[in-house]
């Protein structure tokens, strides 16, 4: 599989560290109820199909938001996390 | 036998091996199996239920019979093997010879070991199927075997990148890599054959009116020239990856005797942003009786023999088909001068106008003779029934297109009832198209304009324009392909290799395996080394006639990677001993060699277990010296593989507040203070020490083992969570040498190397700065994690050798010296300080007493999720220290705590020992655990059980501070 970092460009997935859904992006309130933690925290969808993922690139140390195919692995696009994040 | 006039190998070099010990005579650019044909050797191997007599039935790659072991590796397909001068070839499954195989046996018990037999007859008793039945089939059945004294191939692995890859240099291939090369693009071009060419090289038909091979040396020529176009011959492309990465196994010397500077084979992985998939067609059998004799062979590789490598299979030839293309086999035979006795076609239709041998339409192939070898064959036909004497049978039942490559990423091929043949799927893998006779096109004229077309389209793809074509003329009718037949009786093998039957498939069928993956399964069909590449097809095709279903709807098997057998060594090239992972030495490495101190793994890093002295036999006896040498006086570690991350920036303190559950705005600069760091979900990730050294500064310290995860979590919080902060982080570990000072005299040694006043009221416990270090700029931090007083000195690391010298001889001047990872480990455990064997994952703040750090004040990461009640309850399991009642007791990492009245079963379980150790200072074993209400239970005696290792103890449960809980010898 290819991924392709913002700022190295496209490389082998090994060397990447996939961490998992973009959920990450959207952490609760300090004092947000106990749901919204727990849905943070613990809850993913595992979705046939599209996927927005957490992907880090290990030699540059950049975190990159990944939409890829669960069922074709195509790849379909990334963006640093940190642009996704705002 | 060797045919004057023919080949393309004439006049070059003879070439001396042996086979089962017997010397033959080849030229080079001969394969094993064209070598033995040309000496008439027809018997190359034994089959693998029945042992029965087989000779080579392919040409390529798809070879199931001719399996042979050279040079240590088993299952050599001969007809892939080159000969090199003094190469050693032995036959395989065969005992006690080729000629004689007592297991031929099997041949006759066949009626009773069909398909499916070990799951009827093994049934009873059942203790016998491990220690009787499995041994036994074992040693009747098999193909090759693994020679274990042998070593490991050596094997290479390599990466490549290209614009097109064209896979096959067959018409289709090169026409496609011609195109590709002139528009510019960066072409691969990689055939498994050791010579490029293809089909090409085994067919007369000309090319531009001259023999094809000529052709195809022109087009080599050209693009050998190009220098943005590589070859790579003896390179089969195994298996299609996602992104357009490819795998592929080169024979990089397996074609010449072994020399140790030079790899056997090389993996690569080449990622291509657009291929070309030109890997032709598979010739298949047909089955009839005894189709498996030595001399029955496909009629495509008669013919490949004869014309690429001037052998003939044999000199009296009859061919066998339900196609035109079989036709040519019987002229190029004729016209090389072999005696033709037969040309027997299926179709009633069939005819050769002019035909200078007997041509029999309508008729089939009844049956054969010949032991070792085929001498006879019956023909039943509309004339009747008869025998003819051959020593040649070259079967045709057609061809099928190579698409097993488009089908890697799932598609299923598609059946084409005109063609008889599965098609590759369109679009099976976006990047890739197919091409020639891959595609069904079975003509050269095709192939050559289909590998152009391809090309061209590829090269649009990529935004280049392909050149006009430029192909020579070709042969362009396509050969008349009729129904497929099977012709009744006994053993009409299918799968040659694992000797399946068209029996075996309709028996699969009866007994209900009636999807084609089941029958693929009860049979062993497709299952074997060859994975079924002659007989899938036949199969595929006998199974949909006994189930009355069309082929398209019977489908096909799954295709998976390696398209052919990809050795594990290849695979893993570079992957054994120090290639397995990358070593990271300390600055003290070699200090510590030269003190003969054992090193031990630490994730990457190696570190000193101990530093034996003379006279000392067991690490014991150099540990409890070293503990006690700290407590006296003083000891030097190297603590460099700890994780140091350079924080800087406005906001660097609300960085540390946010990542850290306690609080280190408030930290003075000059100052260090101890964090606990939790993950999202409230429990403990790491610990470490963070100094301020300045406003905007911060040194951060991670425990060996979580230095990458926690670089990594920095970045995230900085770029995902937090990006408002304005703060830089960057892992410094590797440009700082640190070591530990530790000791009641580690003042007196550090001062003599540190140009700063380190009095305590200057440069009190937890204090760090900025400071010379022997005239080089460093640092100093006075923490400890000994109880012992004690300083960290850092410089920089190209000083680190050095100063690590220079310390251990100071501090055997003061009657100290250098301590390792044991003795470390035993200071640790006395002072009830923590390592990742208690902050496993699974531990909380609350479980290691640790609650009143996490600030109720601001937010951090796990703040939320660790005010959850399940993680604050006072039932859970917390930090104890253990004792044993009487001095001699022992405790074991990994027992675990009961009462002491309660039996030591799971469900009484009370906790577990984390860390243990035998404590020279307190003269006697300590242990870490953690115990369920453990804090309230200081006092309690509980039994201590580990069952691996049959150890029992009662243990004292005590605060997990052993040594000095005031911390007097800490500060000083």
């Amino acid at each position: 599989m290819r991924v392709t970092c913002p700022w190295c460009g496209e490389r082998d997935r090994r060397e990447f560290t996939v961490q998992g859904d973009e959920t990450a992006l959207r952490r609760p309130h300090r004092d947000a109820p106990p749901e919204d933690w727990h849905a943070y925290i613990h809850l993913r969808d595992n979705p046939a199909g599209r996927l927005r993922e957490m992907w880090y690139h290990d030699p540059c140390g950049t975190w990159i938001v990944v939409e890829r195919d669960t069922v074709t692995h195509a790849v379909h696009g990334t963006t640093p996390a940190r642009e996704a994040a705002r | 036998m060797r045919v004057a006039g023919k080949g393309l190998y004439q006049g070059a070099p003879p070439v001396s091996f042996r086979f089962d010990g017997v010397a033959w005579h080849g030229v080079e650019g001969d394969t094993l199996a064209s070598a033995l044909l040309g000496e008439g050797v027809r018997l190359m191997g034994r089959s693998f239920k029945y042992h029965r007599p087989r000779g080579v039935l392919s040409a390529g790659s798809e070879e199931p019979n001719a399996l042979v072991c050279v040079d240590g590796v088993p299952n050599t397909r001969a007809t892939m093997q080159e000969i090199w001068e003094g190469m050693e070839a032995t036959s395989q499954n065969a005992r006690p010879s080729l000629r004689f195989d007592v297991l031929a046996v099997n041949d006759w018990l066949a009626p009773f070991i069909g398909a499916g037999f070990y799951y009827k007859t093994f049934m009873w008793p059942r203790s016998f199927w491990e220690r009787v039945y499995e041994p036994l089939i074992r040693r009747a059945a098999g193909l090759g075997r693994l020679d274990p004294s042998a070593g490991p191939l050596l094997c290479e692995k390599a990466w490549a990148f290209c614009d097109v890859l064209v896979i096959g240099a067959g018409p289709a291939g090169l026409s496609a890599a011609l195109a590709a090369g002139r528009a510019g693009a960066r072409v691969i071009l990689a055939d498994e054959g050791a010579r490029m060419g293809g089909r090409l090289l085994a067919e007369t038909d000309p090319l531009d009116g001259q023999p094809p091979h000529l052709w195809v040396e022109r087009v080599l020529a050209e693009l050998v020239q190009m220098p943005n176009v590589r070859l790579m011959p003896r390179t089969t492309v195994t298996g299609v990856h996602d992104g357009g990465t490819f795998a592929a196994l080169e024979r990089v010397s397996l074609h010449r005797a072994p020399r140790a500077d030079l790899p056997r084979e090389c993996f690569w992985r080449i990622v291509a942003r657009r291929a070309v998939l030109c890997a032709g067609a598979i010739e298949r059998p047909l089955p009839f009786p005894d189709n498996d004799r030595p001399g029955v062979m496909l009629a495509g590789a008669v013919r490949a023999y004869l014309n690429h490598w001037g052998v003939a299979a044999g000199r009296r030839v009859v061919v066998f088909g339900n196609n035109d293309d079989a036709h040519r086999t019987a002229r190029d035979c004729h016209a090389a001068g072999l005696t033709v006795a037969a040309l027997v076609d299926s179709r009633p239709e069939a005819a050769m106008p002019g035909a200078p041998f007997p041509v029999l339409p309508g008729a089939r192939i009844a049956g054969t003779r010949g032991r070792l070898g085929l001498s006879r064959v019956t023909v039943e036909g509309p004339q009747g029934r008869q025998e003819i004497e051959a020593d040649v049978l070259a079967v045709s039942g057609g061809w099928s297109p190579s698409v097993h490559l488009a089908c890697h990423l799932g598609a299923r091929p598609v059946w084409d009832d005109r063609l008889q043949a599965f098609l590759p799927p369109p679009g099976g893998v976006p990047w890739m198209t197919v091409a020639g006779a891959a595609a069904g096109e079975f003509t050269t004229a095709g192939c050559l304009r289909d590998g152009w077309r391809a090309a061209s389209a590829a090269l649009a793809d990529l935004g280049l324009r392909a050149p006009d074509p430029d192909l020579p003329e070709a042969e362009g009718q396509a050969p008349a392909q009729g129904p497929f037949i099977v012709v009744e009786g006994r053993r009409q093998f299918v799968d040659f290799q694992n000797d399946v039957t068209v029996k075996d498939i309709r028996l699969a069928v009866q007994e209900g395996f009636c999807s084609v993956e089941h029958m693929k399964r009860y049979t062993t069909l497709g299952m074997a080394t060859d994975q079924g590449k002659t007989g899938n097809v036949p199969a595929i095709a006998i199974l949909s006639e006994a189930l009355g279903s069309p082929v398209a709807a019977t489908g096909t098997t799954t295709f998976r990677p390696p398209y052919t057998p990809v050795s594990i060594g290849a695979m893993g090239a570079g992957g054994q001993g120090m290639g397995f992972a990358p070593r990271r030495l300390t600055t003290s490495h070699a200090a510590c060699l030269d003190r003969g101190a054992p090193m031990i793994e630490a994730g990457l890093w190696y570190r000193p277990g101990y530093f034996p002295r003379p006279g000392e036999t067991t690490w014991r006896q150099s540990c409890d010296r070293e503990v006690t040498m700290v407590r006296q006086a003083v000891g030097v570690a190297d603590v460099s593989t700890l994780g140091k991350i350079d924080i800087q920036g406005p906001d660097a303190a609300a960085l540390l507040d946010f990542v850290y559950c306690n609080t280190f705005s408030t930290l003075p600069v000059g100052r260090v203070r101890y964090g606990l760091m939790l993950r999202e979900d409230g429990h403990v990730m790491d610990d470490g020490t963070t100094a301020r050294l300045g406003g905007n500064r911060y040194i951060m310290t991670t425990t060996t083992a979580a230095a990458g995860q926690v670089m990594r979590h920095l970045d995230f919080v900085t770029q995902v969570l937090r990006p408002d902060l304005d703060v830089h982080c960057v892992s410094v570990t590797e440009q700082w040498a640190q070591f530990s000072v530790a000791g009641p005299r580690s003042r007196d040694l550090v001062q003599a190397v540190v140009d700063a006043d380190l009095s305590d009221a200057a440069f009190p416990y937890m204090a760090c700065a900025e400071a010379p270090v022997m005239g080089v700029p460093g640092r100093v931090f006075r923490i400890s994690f000994s109880g012992e007083r004690a300083y960290e000195l850092a410089v920089p690391a190209r000083y680190g050798a050095s100063l690590y010298r220079l310390l251990v001889a100071y501090a055997e001047s003061l009657g100290g010296g250098p301590y390792g990872m044991e003795a470390l480990n035993v200071l640790r455990i006395e002072k009830g300080y923590i390592t990742h064997a208690e902050i496993h994952g699974r531990t909380t703040a609350f479980d290691i007493g640790m609650e009143r750090m996490v600030s109720k004040t601001k937010d951090c990461i796990g703040w939320a999720a660790s005010r959850r009640p399940g993680l604050l309850e006072a039932d859970r399991e917390q930090l104890v220290g253990l004792r044993p009642v009487a001095q001699d007791g022992v405790i074991t990492a990994g027992a675990h705590l009961y009462r002491r009245e309660d039996p030591a079963t799971r469900l009484n379980g009370q906790g577990y020992v984390t860390s243990a150790c035998w404590s020279p200072t307190l003269g006697r074993a300590l242990g870490l655990g953690f115990l369920r209400r453990g804090r309230e239970r200081h006092g309690e005696v509980v039994r201590l059980v580990d069952a691996m290792r049959g150890v029992e103890t009662l243990c004292e449960v005590t605060d997990p501070v052993f040594l000095d809980p005031k911390g007097e010898r800490l500060r000083g």
